[in-house]
């Protein structure tokens, strides 16, 4: 199996001799080329981590892979200081005495053997890791410390500057301590293949119609006894399961399985006591054996994935407090309503709260949806979530964090929603069914025989249930949908559970989000001029004034006119936050806000003035992501395509030409969307949620099916049934028919298994069930059923993967 | 053919033996990843490596 954890870009290792490309992470040099050591460097971040590497002498880093970083050149400077408090230690640590610390850290920069290969070497570098173990599936490493040597922030610290920042949210505060892992399901997997291995054995003298009674009594009582683990054990599941849904009074396919477990056992210790037979053990194990595995492929999930993200995993876990006179870092759990915080460059305003100082321009795309940063003054209500771009502001919290306008969405009840796992609701609904026609013929074929032979209708009755467990049906879809479900993961799209693929089959209506989701956040924005034509001149004085700037408004304004000339300016002002003033050939140029500019009439984007006449406005669009027009078009014809925007209308013409004009919302806000899925629901639809921030996360949450769409699978994503990654957002055509297909190869393994209850059925009728039929059909038929998923979800994967080129 | 009675006994309790290596690797979370120990046995050794240069 090859491994290849997603990371959103598609690294293109390049030969680390090449003197433009960075020799740590293999970033093309543009803006920076430092030169150490006869080496190329894209920043001073990557130039650092080589030195401490080589003076640690861990160069093997670089050996193992070409340009094995990631590149630092977004590095921000993070302050650590929080670590030094003992309770927020406490809380972060599995295990803390005087000589030892032990700590997991999720690192999302693991990437490759390199990455594995530096984590554990880390003791070379500080030698108070005593140990570091990484997991790479998970990108997860766990530490010893001696916390003589090495404090918990100088670990952290250190993993930051070599490019390895842990991740530290809030969560981490509320969760607590280590998790203990479940194993349970090992253990019973295990005790039913050992048990169904040695009755297999103890049944040969049966199979091969040895008639050595003196054995054959003996091996039965052993039988016996190796079967009791596993149907108290290993088959406990089934009996809970099962349980649980008669006492709602539902038949799901689980009640069929026990009532087959049960009866085997019963009737073949009735067999072996009375000496009559040899019983059925060997098959009840190997029924349930096969049932786990069924399972076991099934949960196999994405380790290093969380479908289960709220608001604590965004926020920080710690933020700067105003406190005896200084701004101390205070964790999160512990501010206060009238707390005042100071929130620096790419900070998150933590709570609800008034700007006391500073000019905010807080960018809220992944809160409300709204694509360009919004500027609040002193004295201005902020709220939860949005992110600071710029200079520091200081805000008064007057909300604690909890209690946010944005966390508040997470107190709706549709964060309630129970989920019940391993329960299938296309099984169920054939369980339903199934249970009473099996019971039928069962009483049928009793009442056959025993006017006959009591006897042999016993024997009948006993067999029709043993045979008919449907056993082969309920691995049909582990095998088949949770192969694809492995299939779709590699090129990624990342599904929670099988259940996810059943109710995408039945979706008809699918809702989209604007702002992140149809449009990108990370591809080059388009800056659209709205205003009367300009003259040459004037684009010539634009263009010369913004070819000074270095602001992302300022340099996509210079793009905007390829062929003109630059001349010399003079005078040249910036005010940050407002805009720029200089003098072009003896005129005065303003480019910047309506604020700054004062057009009449005033209007968001950016302006420009020229010597009193006023241009504009220009204003930045997210641009679209490459296929949406296929792709909605595509959609248009099979499902009601809606359009939920917590962003102004500015879009509406554009995607007025995919949606009906009365299904596009805009000005949404988190709870108006989550009342639309609900009211979509009311009407009957089965909706798909398609999003990608926090704003979504209440109509994620609600939809049938919520889809989150990410640049960065490591990144932040709320709780969700799908995640996408961004360069697989064109194929999704393809990928909805896939599941589509896959639930048709379902309905197609059922057959099968039919086929085989069928035969087994019409031997149990007669009375003529032996158990080496048994032994040979159990198998047979989950086998095949499981070859059969298996090779199907398969073949047609490579159907619709035949025309894609990056498909590793 | 009473040496069939011990000869079962033997290999139950050799099975038996395995069912417990078994569910101890379990416990002691060897089959918690099963990826990165793959790569691991594969780094080169250190000391050795450092000489050379």
């Amino acid at each position: 199996m090859t491994v290849v954890l997603d990371n959103a870009k598609p690294r293109v290792s390049t030969p680390p001799t090449d003197a433009n490309h960075c020799y740590h992470c293999g970033e093309p040099c543009e803006d920076e080329r430092i030169v150490s050591d006869g080496k190329a460097f894209c920043c001073t971040g990557c130039k650092t981590v080589y030195e401490i590497l080589s003076e640690n002498k861990l160069d093997t880093f670089y050996a193992l892979e070409a340009t094995p970083g990631k590149t630092l050149r977004a590095k921000a400077n993070a302050d650590y200081a929080f670590l030094d408090q003992p309770e927020v230690v406490q809380k972060l640590v599995d295990y803390e005495d005087d000589q030892l610390i032990k700590v997991s850290f999720k690192l999302p920069a693991i990437h490759c053997t390199s990455c594995i290969w530096l984590i554990e070497h880390l003791y070379k570098i500080d030698e108070g890791v005593l140990k570091s173990t990484v997991n790479f599936l998970a990108q997860e490493a766990h530490f010893q410390l001696n916390p003589q040597k090495i404090t918990l922030r100088q670990l952290v610290e250190l993993l930051d500057k070599i490019g390895y920042a842990p991740q530290l949210q809030m969560e981490q505060l509320t969760q607590g301590g280590a998790v203990v892992k479940d194993r349970t399901f090992s253990y019973q997997m295990g005790v039913a293949g050992f048990a169904f291995g040695n009755i297999m054995l103890l049944s040969f003298p049966e199979y091969l119609g040895l008639e050595e009674s003196a054995f054959q009594r003996w091996f039965g009582y052993l039988n016996i006894v190796l079967s009791i683990p596993v149907l108290v054990f290993s088959a406990k599941s089934y009996w809970q399961s099962a349980w649980n849904s008669l006492r709602q009074g539902q038949w799901n396919i689980d009640v069929p399985i026990s009532l087959g477990i049960a009866v085997l056992f019963l009737r073949s210790v009735y067999e072996i006591v009375s000496e009559t037979g040899a019983g059925y053990l060997d098959s009840l194990a190997g029924l349930v054996f096969f049932l786990l595995i069924g399972r076991w492929f099934q949960l196999r999930t994405y380790n290093h994935l969380s479908f289960e993200r709220n608001y604590q995993s965004y926020f920080p876990i710690a933020v700067l407090r105003w406190q005896d006179g200084i701004f101390a870092s205070a964790t999160l759990d512990t501010l206060r309503v009238g707390d005042l915080v100071r929130i620096q460059h790419n900070g998150l305003v933590p709570a609800d709260g008034v700007l006391e100082a500073g000019t905010a321009q807080l960018d809220y795309s992944f809160v409300t949806g709204e694509a360009v940063p919004i500027e609040k003054k002193a004295g201005d209500r902020v709220f939860a979530g949005g992110r600071q771009v710029g200079g520091q502001i200081d805000v008064r919290l007057n909300k604690a964090v909890s209690q946010s306008y944005l966390t508040e969405l997470w107190n709706d009840e549709a964060f309630q929603k129970n989920y019940v796992p391993g329960s299938s609701v296309l099984l169920n609904r054939i369980g339903r069914f199934f249970t009473p026609v099996v019971l039928t013929v069962a009483i049928f074929t009793l009442g056959y025989w025993w006017p006959i032979d009591h006897r042999i209708a016993m024997h009948a009755f006993s067999a029709v249930l043993i045979i008919a467990c449907p056993c082969a049906l309920a691995l049909s879809v582990p095998f088949t949908l949770g192969n694809a479900l492995r299939l779709l993961g590699k090129m990624g799209v990342y599904i929670k559970h099988t259940h996810v693929i059943e109710s995408l089959h039945d979706v008809d209506t699918i809702v989209f989000d604007k702002t992140g989701t149809l449009t990108s956040t990370e591809q080059v924005k388009d800056i659209q001029y709205l205003g009367d034509a300009l003259s040459v001149e004037v684009q010539q004085y634009i263009k010369s004034v913004v070819a000074q700037s270095s602001h992302p408004i300022s340099r996509l304004l210079a793009g905007l006119w390829p062929d003109v000339a630059v001349l010399p300016v003079s005078q040249f002002e910036e005010f940050a936050g407002k805009g720029i003033r200089a003098s072009v050939a003896g005129q005065e140029v303003k480019i910047g806000s309506a604020g700054f500019v004062q057009p009449h009439p005033a209007s968001p984007g950016t302006w420009v003035k020229v010597e009193g006449t006023c241009y504009g406005p220009f204003v930045v669009r997210h641009s679209f992501r490459e296929g949406i027009a296929n792709l909605l078009k595509e959609w248009s014809q099979q499902y009601d395509l809606y359009l939920l925007s917590g962003d102004n209308s500015a879009a509406r013409t554009e995607l007025a030409q995919y949606f009906p004009d009365a299904h596009l919302h805009f000005d949404q806000s988190p709870h108006d969307k989550l009342e639309f899925i609900k009211s979509l629901q009311a009407a009957g639809k089965r909706v798909m949620m398609i999003g990608d921030g926090l704003n979504d996360a209440g109509a994620l949450q609600q939809s049938e099916v919520g889809m989150v769409v990410t640049e960065d699978v490591n990144n932040f994503t709320p709780a969700c049934d799908i995640i996408l990654s961004s360069r697989q957002f064109a194929d999704l055509p393809k990928v909805m028919k896939y599941q589509v297909n896959t639930i048709y190869l379902v309905y197609a393994a059922f057959g099968l298994a039919f086929i085989y209850n069928v035969v087994g059925l019409s031997y149990a009728v007669q009375g003529l069930l032996s158990p080496l039929i048994a032994a040979i059909l159990m198998p047979l038929s989950s086998i095949t059923i499981a070859v059969f998923g298996l090779l199907g979800s398969n073949y047609l994967f490579t159907k619709i993967g035949s025309d894609k080129s990056h498909l590793n | 053919m009473k040496i069939i009675f011990v000869l079962i006994i033997v290999s139950l309790i050799v099975a038996l033996g395995f069912l417990g290596a078994f569910l101890w690797a379990v416990k002691s979370g060897q089959y918690d990843d099963d990826y990165t120990p793959s790569v691991r046995m594969l780094f080169d050794d250190e000391e050795a490596k450092n000489n050379n240069k």
